[in-house]
C-alpha cells in the first residue's frame, strides 16, 4: 500500500492540524513547548491579548460534553483575539440525525477557520481534517480513547518546567490506561521526547499486557510502579468501568491504586504528582496528595492555556 | 444460440485441463472442448491470448435485496457479478426482512432469473428474523431454493438453541453456514493487537473466533451436523480447523479476499474502507490463511461483497458500516494470490470454481455435476479473461453500487491482474467487456 | 557593495541618544540588534538597572503569510510602561512595520507618556508614517539587499550587506 503522509503536516513538514502526538517529529513538539513559554509570559501582562488570530473564527465542536476543556480552549482562542463560537453538538444537530460531515460542511459555510473537536469515536478528527477546506485547521480536543494531544503537550510542558531533562526520568501513569486518550498521548510524547522509562500501572482489566506494544513497562503492583518514579500521573477513574465488569468498586480501586501519601513516599523525594482533572478525591488520589507539596495539578491548568495558545497560533500560521 | 470460443487457454481446475483449445456451446451446454471445426456457430468469441475458465462461483455476496434503502440493487449487483466473471452466487439471509419465509426466497430467485446474469443461490435464515430463538421452516425454505442455513453475522448466543438448530438441520442433511465469532467477545471494531491499542479502537480478540470454533466443533460432534465456516480470520482459527478436519468432522471453510490480502496496519489513519467484519488481523494471520487456502484446509475464496454506500462509510471508524465491494475483484485478487504465493494460475482458480461447488454439494441439485467446471455435456457457465496485470481500480470503473474498497488504485498504487472479457451463463452472454 | 563602519556609527548613536534622554527615560532595545545596542548604550551611559528588550513577534503584521516564528519571545520589560518616557533603540529602520508592531506590544503593558526612536541606520523605504528622532547614518539600499548587524564574542559590532535571493 502507498505510504501516506501524516495528515497533520503539510508538504514542508509544518503542523497544519493537531490530531495526535503520534507521528510528530521531536522538533515539532519542542517548537510547541517553546512557543507555549512565550504565551505564559503574555498571560502575566496587563493586556493578556495578542492579535495573532484576529479576524479568525474558532468553532468549538464538542460532541462529548466537557465544560472544562472547552473553557480552556475558549480562553486560549480569545487571548489570541479570535472570535469563538461554542457548539454543543451533543444536544443539537447530531441528535437530529445530521451526519458529522454535514455538520462540518454547514459550519464551513459560516466561514469557520478552525475547528476544535471533541468526539466520542477514535479517529473522528481525522475524518474532519480530510474533508474540510484547505484553509481550515483542526485541533483534536479528545477523540474516543485515541488521543488528547493538547493534554499530552501540557503534561510535557509541566514535566519540562519542573524536571528539565526527559532522558533520566521515570514516569508512572496510573489508572485506567486502556480507555485513556490522555495516557496514550502522554506515552507517545514521553517516548518522542526520550523519557528513560514509562510505566503503566493498574489492574489487568485496565492495564492489559498488550500495552507493552506501546513501549511501556506494565505494572500491576502499585508499589512496583511507583518505586523511584520522578513523575506520577494519576488518571481519573470513570464510573463506566464498574458497569462494564472491569472493576468491582471505586473503593477497592482506591485501596490498591489510589495515591496516598504513604504510597507516594515510594517515589523519589522530589517527585511531582500530576492529574488531567477533574480529580475524584479519595478515589484515585487522596486530598492530602492533591493539595500537597508534590502536586502540580493547578499549574497544569495554567500551562494548559499557554500550550493551547501555542498550538492554535502555530497551526493557524501554516498553510496546507 | 451456438457460440464458439476460439483458441483460448482452457483451464479446468477440477480435471487439471490446461491447454489451448476451442469451446463449443449449444443449447446452454458445452458440446465440445478441443479442436472444433464445422461447428456453424452463430457467434464467435476470439479468445486468443485469453484464459477460458469455468464461470466463477462466489459463496458470499450481499445483494441487499429484499431491502428498504436502495433502488435497483439486484440489477446493479448482478451486473457487477457478471462483470466479475461470476456465474453462480450465494447470498446470506441478512436482508430486510431476513430470508426466513419461502415467499421471500421465491421472489428473490424469480427476480434474479429474470435478469439472467448470474445464478443466485440464497442461504435461508437459521432462526426467525435471525433472532436466535425460533427455528425457521428449513424444509420449506429448501424447497423454495435455499442451499443452506445461516445466521449471517448475528451469532446465536444461546448454546441450547444453537445445538437444537444444528440437530434439526442434521436430520435432513442441510448444511449450516456459520461465522465463528463469539457474540460478546466479538463486539469490537478492529482486531486486538498493537495497532488497535495504539489507535484506541475497541478490539476483537482471536479468542472470539477460537472460542466459537471450539463450541461449534463440540456441537458438531454431538449433533452430526454439516457446517461451513464463513470467513476464517486468524492463524489460531486455521490451526483448529485443520485439527477438526483431520478428526473427520464434516466441515468446509472459506476466507474473504480482504483477509487474504490485508492486515490491520492497512487501517492507517482510521481509513473506514478497512472497517470490515471479520476485522483485519495481523500479518501472521494473513500468512496462515494463505497457506491454508493453498493446502486446501480452507476450501473456498469468497468476495464477501457488501455494497456499503458513502453515507455509511464517511463516518468515524467505529461508527462506519463494515464491508467492502468485492464482486468485481474476486478474480483479480485470486490471481494476485496465485502469483504472490507461487501457486500458479490454474491452482489459483480452484478456490473460486470447483471447490465452492464441492462445498455446496447436493444443494445444487443437477448443477453439481458441472457447475464450476468445464466439461463436455456440462452447463456452459464460462468466464473468459485476460490474465495480465491491466486494470486500475478507479472510481467509475465499478458496476456495483458499492464503491468502497481497500484495493482502489488511489490507495494501493497497484494495478490488478485479470480483466474479464466475457461471461456466459447457461450458454448466453451475460457480460462482455 | 556599501561598506558601513558599525563601531563608528555606534559612537555617533551614543552621542545622539545622550541628547535625547531625559533623566526618567527608559531604554528599550528591539530584539535582537537593537537589544545589543541598548545593552551597550545602557552601560556606556552609566545607567542603573538594565535596558528593556522588546520583540515584535506577537504583533507582526505578516503572521498570515509567514506563520509563527520559531522560538521563545524575547520581550523583557523589568519596569512599568504606564506613564514612562520610552526611548526605543533599533539597528536598522526600513519599512517601519517592526516599529509599529513594537509600539502595539508596548501598549499591552500600559500607556506610555511618550515613545521616541533612535536607530543606527535609516535606510529609507518607509511603508508607514514612522520616523526616528535620531539616526547615525542615512543610506539608500536597493530592496534586494539585506542589511544586518552582527556582534562578535568581544561585543564589537559590524554590518553585513547581502543580496537576497
Amino acid at each position: 500500500m502507498l505510504s501516506r503522509r501524516n495528515p497533520q503536516l503539510n508538504a514542508h513538514g509544518e503542523l497544519i492540524h493537531l490530531l495526535s502526538i503520534e507521528g510528530l517529529p521531536k522538533a515539532v513538539l519542542t517548537q510547541i513547548l517553546d512557543t507555549a513559554g512565550t504565551f505564559l509570559s503574555v498571560n502575566d501582562r496587563e493586556v493578556k491579548k495578542v492579535p495573532l488570530l484576529r479576524g479568525k473564527s474558532v468553532f468549538n465542536l464538542f460532541f462529548e460534553n466537557s465544560t472544562r476543556t472547552r473553557t480552556t480552549f475558549e480562553i486560549a482562542a480569545k487571548r489570541l483575539s479570535a472570535d469563538v463560537i461554542n457548539l454543543d453538538i451533543a444536544r443539537s444537530s447530531a441528535a437530529k440525525g445530521e451526519s458529522l460531515l454535514d455538520t462540518i460542511a454547514n459550519l464551513s459555510a459560516m466561514h469557520a477557520d478552525m475547528f476544535v473537536v471533541r468526539h466520542g469515536e477514535s479517529g473522528a478528527p481525522y475524518l474532519i481534517a480530510q474533508h474540510c477546506a484547505p484553509h481550515v485547521h483542526v485541533v483534536n480536543a479528545g477523540d474516543g480513547r485515541h488521543a488528547h494531544p493538547t493534554q499530552g503537550l501540557l503534561d510535557m510542558y509541566t514535566i519540562r518546567h519542573y524536571k528539565q531533562d526527559f532522558s533520566s526520568l521515570v514516569v508512572a501513569i496510573v489508572g485506567d490506561i486502556v480507555h485513556s486518550r490522555v495516557a496514550r498521548s502522554d506515552i507517545h510524547a514521553l517516548s518522542t521526547l526520550g523519557a528513560a522509562e514509562i510505566r503503566a500501572v493498574g489492574p489487568k482489566t485496565l492495564v492489559p499486557g498488550d500495552l507493552r506494544d506501546m513501549g511501556v513497562r506494565v505494572c500491576h503492583d502499585m508499589a512496583e510502579g511507583l518505586r523511584d518514579a520522578d513523575v506520577v500521573i494519576m488518571l481519573r477513574l470513570q464510573n463506566e468501568r464498574m458497569s462494564g465488569a472491569m472493576l468491582p468498586s471505586a473503593a477497592e480501586f482506591a485501596k490498591s491504586y489510589g495515591l496516598t501519601p504513604e504510597k507516594l513516599a515510594l517515589a523519589k523525594s522530589d517527585a511531582i504528582v500530576m492529574h488531567p482533572g477533574p480529580i475524584n478525591r479519595g478515589v484515585e488520589i487522596d486530598s492530602a496528595v492533591a493539595d500537597g507539596a508534590h502536586s502540580v495539578i493547578l499549574p497544569q491548568v495554567t500551562f494548559g492555556i499557554a500550550v493551547r495558545m501555542a498550538v492554535m497560533s502555530i497551526i493557524a500560521g501554516n498553510e496546507a | 444460440m451456438k457460440i464458439l470460443i476460439r483458441n483460448g487457454r482452457v483451464i479446468d481446475p477440477a480435471s487439471g485441463r490446461d491447454e489451448r483449445a476451442d469451446l463449443a456451446i449449444a443449447s446452454g451446454r458445452i458440446v465440445a472442448i478441443g479442436q472444433v471445426t464445422d461447428f456453424g456457430a452463430e457467434r464467435e468469441i476470439d479468445a486468443t491470448g485469453l484464459v477460458v475458465a469455468p464461470g466463477l462461483v462466489d459463496l458470499a455476496a450481499r445483494l441487499r435485496e429484499p431491502g428498504r434503502k436502495h433502488q435497483g440493487m439486484l440489477e446493479s449487483e448482478l451486473q457487477a457479478a457478471a462483470a466479475g466473471g461470476i456465474t453462480s452466487l450465494v447470498c446470506p439471509p441478512d436482508t430486510e426482512p431476513a430470508l426466513d419465509e419461502p415467499g421471500l426466497v421465491e421472489m428473490l430467485k424469480f427476480r434474479a432469473r429474470k435478469l439472467s446474469r448470474c445464478r443466485l443461490f440464497p442461504l435461508g435464515a437459521l432462526t426467525r428474523g435471525l433472532a436466535g430463538e425460533v427455528l425457521t421452516e428449513m424444509a420449506e425454505l429448501t424447497e423454495a431454493g435455499c442451499v443452506g442455513f445461516s445466521q449471517a453475522d448475528t451469532a446465536i448466543r444461546d448454546t441450547l438453541v444453537l445445538q437444537r438448530a444444528l440437530q434439526y438441520a442434521a436430520t435432513f442433511g442441510y448444511a449450516v453456514w456459520l461465522r465463528p465469532q463469539d457474540a460478546f467477545l466479538g463486539k469490537g471494531v478492529a482486531a486486538s493487537g498493537a495497532l488497535a491499542t495504539r489507535l484506541g479502537l475497541a478490539g476483537v480478540p482471536v479468542a472470539a473466533e477460537t472460542i466459537a470454533l471450539h463450541t461449534l466443533f463440540e456441537l458438531m460432534r454431538i449433533t452430526g451436523a454439516r457446517v461451513h465456516l464463513c470467513r476464517l480470520s486468524s492463524a489460531a482459527g486455521v490451526a483448529l480447523l485443520r485439527a477438526a478436519k483431520a478428526e473427520g468432522l464434516p466441515l468446509s471453510a472459506d476466507v474473504s479476499i480482504n483477509s487474504l490480502h490485508l492486515s490491520d496496519v492497512d487501517i492507517g489513519y482510521f481509513n473506514a474502507d478497512m472497517r470490515l467484519t471479520p476485522p483485519l488481523r495481523q500479518g501472521k494471520d494473513r500468512d496462515a490463511l494463505r497457506a491454508a487456502l493453498a493446502d486446501g484446509t480452507i476450501d473456498a475464496l469468497v468476495s464477501d461483497h457488501n455494497p456499503v454506500d458513502d453515507d455509511a462509510k464517511t463516518l468515524p471508524f467505529g461508527e462506519a458500516e463494515p464491508g467492502a465491494t468485492g464482486l468485481e475483484l474476486l478474480l483479480s485478487l485470486a490471481l494476485k494470490w496465485g502469483a504472490d504465493s507461487g501457486v500458479g494460475l490454474a491452482d489459483a482458480l480452484a478456490p473460486i470454481t470447483c471447490a465452492p461447488v464441492r462445498v455446496l454439494g447436493d444443494a445444487l441439485g443437477s448443477l453439481a455435476a458441472s457447475a464450476g467446471r468445464l466439461v463436455e455435456g456440462g452447463v456452459a457457465d464460462v468466464c473468459v479473461f485476460d490474465p495480465d496485470p491491466t486494470w486500475r481500480l478507479e472510481s467509475g470503473v465499478l458496476k456495483s453500487q458499492g464503491k468502497h474498497t481497500p484495493f482502489s488504485f488511489a490507495h494501493t498504487g497497484m494495478a490488478l491482474p485479470g480483466r474479464v472479457r466475457a461471461t456466459l451463463v447457461a450458454g448466453s452472454v451475460a457480460y462482455e467487456g | 557593495m556599501l561598506q558601513l563602519d558599525a563601531e563608528a556609527l555606534y559612537a555617533e548613536l551614543l552621542g545622539g541618544v545622550r541628547g535625547l534622554l531625559k533623566p526618567d527615560s527608559v531604554l528599550v532595545g528591539i530584539w535582537s540588534g537593537g537589544a545589543w545596542l541598548a545593552e551597550r548604550l545602557h552601560a556606556d551611559l552609566g545607567r542603573s538597572g538594565t535596558a528593556g528588550v522588546i520583540s515584535s513577534t506577537l504583533h507582526r503584521d505578516d503572521f498570515g503569510s509567514r506563520g509563527m516564528a520559531a522560538g521563545t519571545d524575547a520581550t523583557k520589560l523589568p519596569f512599568a510602561i504606564a506613564g514612562s518616557h520610552i526611548l526605543l533603540i533599533d539597528d536598522v529602520l526600513y519599512t517601519g512595520r517592526t516599529i509599529r508592531a513594537v509600539i502595539n506590544e508596548l501598549y499591552d503593558f500600559g500607556r506610555p507618556a511618550s515613545v521616541q526612536l533612535a536607530v543606527l541606520v535609516d535606510r529609507g523605504g518607509r511603508e508607514l508614517p514612522i520616523q526616528a528622532a535620531f539616526a547615525a547614518a542615512r543610506v539608500v539600499l536597493p530592496a534586494s539587499q539585506k542589511l544586518t548587524l552582527a556582534r562578535d564574542a568581544a561585543g564589537r559590532f559590524s554590518f553585513t550587506v547581502r543580496e537576497q535571493a
